[in-house]
C-alpha cells in the first residue's frame, strides 16, 4: 500500500516536476524512509499541503486571516499579541511574510539596542514603559515548554541625556512629563555630573537627566528569537517571500457631508517566492505594514498616495529609510563600568560593550548630510569628521581611541515628525500601519504590538491610547513632534 | 504527598538546565518537522522556519523552570519523565496539565512577593519589611535589637510588631525566593545598613537596579552565590557609595569573575570586595608564563 502510495506520488505532475525522485533504487535504507514515508502519507490526508498537480509545499497558505509584511521585531511583536489577545484558541490564522530570513538588512539586528524612557511626548514614555515591562518578565511572556529560558542579556545603566544652556529648559519640562507618566528619572547639574562621573567634561553642559531605572540596553537578536520562538510555538505561519502586488476592490462612498470618497480592500496579497517567478495569492482580511525601512514601498503597492497631492488620496506614506553608522572603539582609559548610554547635546552618543573598555557610537546626521540609503556601506570619514571630535570634547579619555569595527543599518525614518504611524489607513480599511519609528521601534516594539493587536481585535486601543499616532495627521497636518530623537 | 506532587511536578516541567552543547537546544528540536509524527492537530502548515543564531544560553543560569526540580540534568530525566514529555507533546491535556502545574508554580512565587499593604498602613514600613522577611524564612535585627530568626518550621515570635518606630538595621535573605516585585518591602526601609541576598534564585540584574534607593545607608551588601546575577547588573551599584562590604563571589553568571571584580573595584573605590578572586578567571599556564608575570626583569 506505501509503495502504491509512492508510485502514486511519484508520476511526473503537469509540470513535468519530478516529485520525491527515486534514487537510484539501491538498498533499502528502512531507518531514513520511513519518516520520509510518513510526511508523504500526512500530507495527503485531509488538511495537508498535498496538490495532485505540483508540489506547494514551499509556498505560503491559500488564505489566511491576517497578513504580516515584515518579519522584524515589531512584525512579530504584532504577531504575538494578536495570538494572545485571540479570545479563542486557533482563532486567528496569521501569516508573517519575509523576504529576508537571514534579516541581513533589518533595522532590528543591526540596532545598538537601547531603551529609555527620557521622550518628550508623554504616549512614547508610556508605550516604552510597557516595554520595559515586558522585557523585564520576557520569560513569563514567551515561555515555550521545554525550551530554554531567554537571557535578554540587559544592561540596566540608564540613559544619560546632557543638554545646553538652549535645551536646559525643554529638558526640564520633559523630566517633568517622564515623571508624571512614572519613569524614573533625576536631573543634574554639571557639579553632580561631575561628581558622579569624572571622566565627562561638563563644559557647555547646563543640565543633564539621568534614568535611574528601567533604562539601558539589551539584545535584540534574543528577543527576535524569543518571538519567533514563541510564536510558532503558537501556530503563526512564517513565510521567506517578498509581497509584490496587492489585489484589492474599491467602492463609492460618501461621506457625511455629501463628499465622494473610494474606499479600498485588499483581498489578496502576492507573495512571491526568492529566486524565482512564482508567486501565491494569500487570501487575506487584514494587512499590517511592518516593513520597517521599506514601508513606503509596501504603501504604494496598496495605492496609498496615488492622488492629486493635497487631498487624502495623494498623502504618502512619509517613511523612508535612512542610513546611520555604528561605529565600535577601543578605548584603554575609557569611561567605566558605571557608565550609562551617553547622548551629547550636539547628537552624539556612546556606551560600553562588554567587559573590555569597547565602546559603541554614532551621530546622527543632519539633513544635509544625509547618506544615500542605496546601500549598508560604511562611511568611516564620518566618525573622523563629525563623531569623535564630539565625543572626544565630551570625554576627553576619548582622545585616543581606535575603531575596531562599524556598521550601518537603516532608521525607517519619519520625515513628517520622527514618530511612529499606528493604526488603519482611513482609505484603505483593511492596512494597518505600525511602523516609522525613526530609530525607537526597538524599545517600543512589544508595547506598539499590543496596541495594533487591540485595534484589529477590539476596534480601539485599550492599554495605551495612540489616537495621536494615526495615520490622518499626514493629512491633516498636525505634527506629533518628539524632541528627544537621536 | 507533597513529595510526590514535586516530583509529578519536576517530571511535568521536563528538561530544563542548559548545559552546553545539549541535544535538546536547536531547530531540529522544534516540534512537528523533522522525524516525528506530527501532532493531530489540523488546520497550520508549517511551511519554513526563518533560521536565526543559535540561542545564546547562559550556562550557568538555571530558569525559573530549573529551580523547580531538585536535580535536573538531562541523565536523570527517567522513561517516566520522557514518556511524559512524548505525551504532552501529542495531547492538549497533558500540554494544558503542564502548563497549569507551571502556572502554579509561577504564581506561588508571585504570592510570597506580594505587597502587605495593609500592615504596612497599620503597623509602618519596617515592620512590614520584617513581616515580609520573616515570612519568607529570613532574619531581620532592629536597631539596637536582636536578630530575629524564622525557625527551621516557619514560626518566628511576633515581638517585632511593637518595633513601629525603630528602624531596620539589616536583613539576612539568604536563599529566600525574593524577586522584583517583593523587593518593594525591603526598598522601604531607608536605614538599611546590611543586606545579604545569597543564593536567593530569583534576584538578577533588574532587581540591583532597584537597589539605588538604599543609596543614603546600604554599607554591607552580598549577593554570594544568586545564580541569575551578571555583570550587567553589578555595574548599577555603583549608586550605592556608602558600601564598604560588597561580596560577589561564586556568582555563576558572570563572565569573567577577574576582570568584573577589578572593574567594580573601580567603580566604587572606598568598597572592600570580596569573592571573585582575579585568579578564577585566568587558566594557570606552563611554568615560564607564571615566572614571567612574577618577576619583570628585563631582558
Amino acid at each position: 500500500m506505501l509503495r502504491g502510495a509512492l508510485r502514486f506520488r511519484a508520476k511526473p505532475g503537469l509540470l513535468g516536476r519530478g516529485l520525491n525522485t527515486r534514487k537510484g533504487g539501491s538498498t533499502l535504507d528502512w531507518a531514513g524512509k520511513v519518516p520520509e514515508i510518513k510526511k508523504k502519507i500526512q500530507s495527503f490526508l485531509p488538511g495537508g499541503d498535498w496538490n495532485p498537480l505540483y508540489d506547494t509545499s514551499h509556498l505560503p497558505p491559500e488564505r489566511t486571516d491576517v497578513v504580516i509584511v515584515g518579519g522584524g521585531v515589531l512584525g512579530l511583536s504584532v504577531a504575538y499579541w494578536l495570538k494572545r489577545l485571540e479570545k479563542q484558541r486557533g482563532a486567528i490564522q496569521v501569516l508573517v511574510v519575509e523576504r529576508d530570513h537571514t534579516y541581513s538588512r533589518a533595522s532590528t539586528g543591526l540596532s545598538v539596542g537601547g531603551i529609555r524612557q527620557q521622550f518628550s511626548l508623554p504616549e512614547n514614555i508610556q508605550l516604552s514603559l510597557f516595554s520595559v515591562d515586558f522585557l523585564r518578565n520576557i520569560n513569563d511572556y514567551l515561555a515555550v515548554v521545554d525550551n530554554p529560558p531567554l537571557d535578554l542579556q540587559f544592561n540596566p545603566s540608564g540613559y544619560l541625556l546632557l543638554a545646553s544652556e538652549k535645551s536646559a529648559a525643554m529638558m526640564e519640562n520633559n523630566v517633568k512629563v517622564q515623571r508624571q507618566e512614572g519613569a524614573k528619572v533625576c536631573l543634574m547639574s554639571p557639579e553632580q555630573l561631575q561628581n558622579k562621573f569624572p571622566w565627562i567634561n561638563t563644559e557647555g553642559v547646563a543640565l543633564a537627566s539621568y534614568g535611574l531605572e528601567g533604562e539601558g540596553w539589551f539584545d535584540p537578536w534574543c528577543l527576535l528569537q524569543g518571538l519567533q520562538r514563541k510564536i510558532q510555538s503558537m501556530g503563526v505561519v512564517f513565510c521567506r517571500g517578498e509581497v509584490t502586488r496587492f489585489v484589492s476592490s474599491s467602492s463609492h462612498m460618501e461621506t457625511m457631508s455629501g463628499e465622494e470618497v473610494t474606499l479600498k480592500r485588499i483581498h489578496e496579497v502576492h507573495v512571491k517566492m526568492d529566486h524565482s517567478l512564482e508567486y501565491q495569492p494569500v487570501e487575506c482580511a487584514i494587512v499590517i505594514n511592518a516593513a520597517g525601512a521599506w514601508s513606503g514601498q509596501i504603501a504604494e503597492l496598496a495605492g496609498i498616495g496615488r492622488g492629486p497631492p493635497g487631498t487624502l488620496q495623494g498623502t504618502k506614506l512619509p517613511v523612508e529609510p535612512r542610513k546611520r553608522y555604528v561605529y565600535l572603539w577601543h578605548c584603554p582609559q575609557g569611561p567605566g563600568l558605571e557608565t550609562p548610554l551617553v547622548a551629547d547635546s550636539s547628537g552624539a552618543y556612546f556606551r560600553r560593550e562588554g567587559l573590555g573598555n569597547n565602546y559603541l557610537g554614532g551621530c546622527s546626521p543632519t539633513e544635509e548630510e544625509e547618506p544615500d540609503p542605496g546601500n549598508l556601506e560604511v562611511d568611516h570619514d564620518f566618525f573622523q569628521d563629525k563623531v569623535w571630535p564630539h565625543l572626544a570634547q565630551r570625554v576627553p579619555a576619548f582622545e585616543n581611541l581606535k575603531v575596531r569595527s562599524a556598521w550601518a543599518g537603516y532608521y525607517d525614518y519619519n520625515t513628517f515628525d520622527q514618530n511612529g504611524v499606528v493604526g488603519p489607513h482611513p482609505l484603505v480599511v483593511n492596512m494597518y500601519f505600525a511602523t516609522g519609528f525613526s530609530g525607537h521601534g526597538l524599545q517600543q516594539a512589544p508595547a506598539v504590538g499590543r496596541a495594533v493587536a487591540e485595534l484589529v481585535l477590539e476596534g480601539h486601543f485599550q492599554t495605551i491610547n495612540l489616537s495621536s499616532f494615526l495615520f490622518s495627521r499626514f493629512y491633516l497636518g498636525e505634527k506629533v513632534k518628539e524632541h528627544n530623537i537621536f | 504527598m507533597r513529595h510526590l506532587e514535586q516530583n509529578l511536578m519536576s517530571y511535568f516541567q521536563g528538561n530544563t538546565v542548559g548545559v552546553e552543547g545539549q541535544a535538546r537546544v536547536g531547530p531540529g528540536n522544534e516540534r512537528g518537522l523533522g522525524g516525528n509524527w506530527p501532532r493531530p492537530r489540523v488546520g497550520h502548515k508549517r511551511i519554513q522556519y526563518l533560521h536565526l543564531v543559535a540561542p545564546l544560553w547562559n550556562g550557568g543560569t538555571r530558569g525559573i523552570r530549573g529551580m523547580s526540580s531538585a536535580v535536573a540534568p538531562e541523565g536523570n530525566q527517567s522513561k517516566w519523565g520522557k514518556l511524559l514529555q512524548f505525551l504532552a507533546d501529542r495531547f492538549y491535556d497533558v500540554e494544558a496539565l503542564r502548563e497549569y502545574l507551571f502556572q502554579k508554580q509561577v504564581s506561588k512565587i508571585h504570592q510570597k512577593n506580594r505587597s502587605f499593604t495593609y500592615i504596612k498602613e497599620r503597623y509602618g514600613p519596617y515592620v512590614a519589611g520584617a513581616y515580609f522577611i520573616l515570612k519568607q524564612g529570613g532574619a531581620v535585627k532592629f536597631q539596637g535589637k536582636e536578630w530575629i530568626r524564622s525557625s527551621g518550621r516557619g514560626h518566628y515570635s511576633l515581638e517585632f510588631l511593637n518595633f513601629q518606630a525603630t528602624p531596620v538595621e539589616a536583613v539576612d535573605a539568604s536563599g529566600c525566593a525574593i524577586n522584583y516585585q517583593g523587593l518593594d518591602n525591603l526598598l522601604a526601609l531607608k536605614e538599611l545598613q546590611s543586606l545579604q541576598l545569597q543564593r536567593c534564585p530569583h534576584v538578577d540584574d533588574w532587581c540591583l537596579s532597584r537597589l539605588y534607593q538604599l543609596a543614603d545607608s546600604l554599607q554591607e551588601l552580598s549577593l554570594a552565590g544568586c545564580p541569575r546575577i551578571s555583570e550587567r547588573g553589578l555595574a548599577c551599584l555603583h549608586h550605592l557609595q556608602k558600601l564598604r562590604r560588597l561580596d560577589i563571589s561564586d556568582l555563576p553568571a558572570v563572565s569573567s569573575p577577574g576582570l568584573t571584580r577589578i572593574l567594580v573595584e573601580e567603580m566604587l573605590p572606598n568598597c572592600e570586595v570580596l569573592g571573585a578572586e582575579w585568579t578564577e578567571g585566568l587558566k594557570l599556564g606552563p611554568e615560564k608564563q607564571s615566572r614571567g608575570t612574577a618577576s619583570p626583569i628585563p631582558a
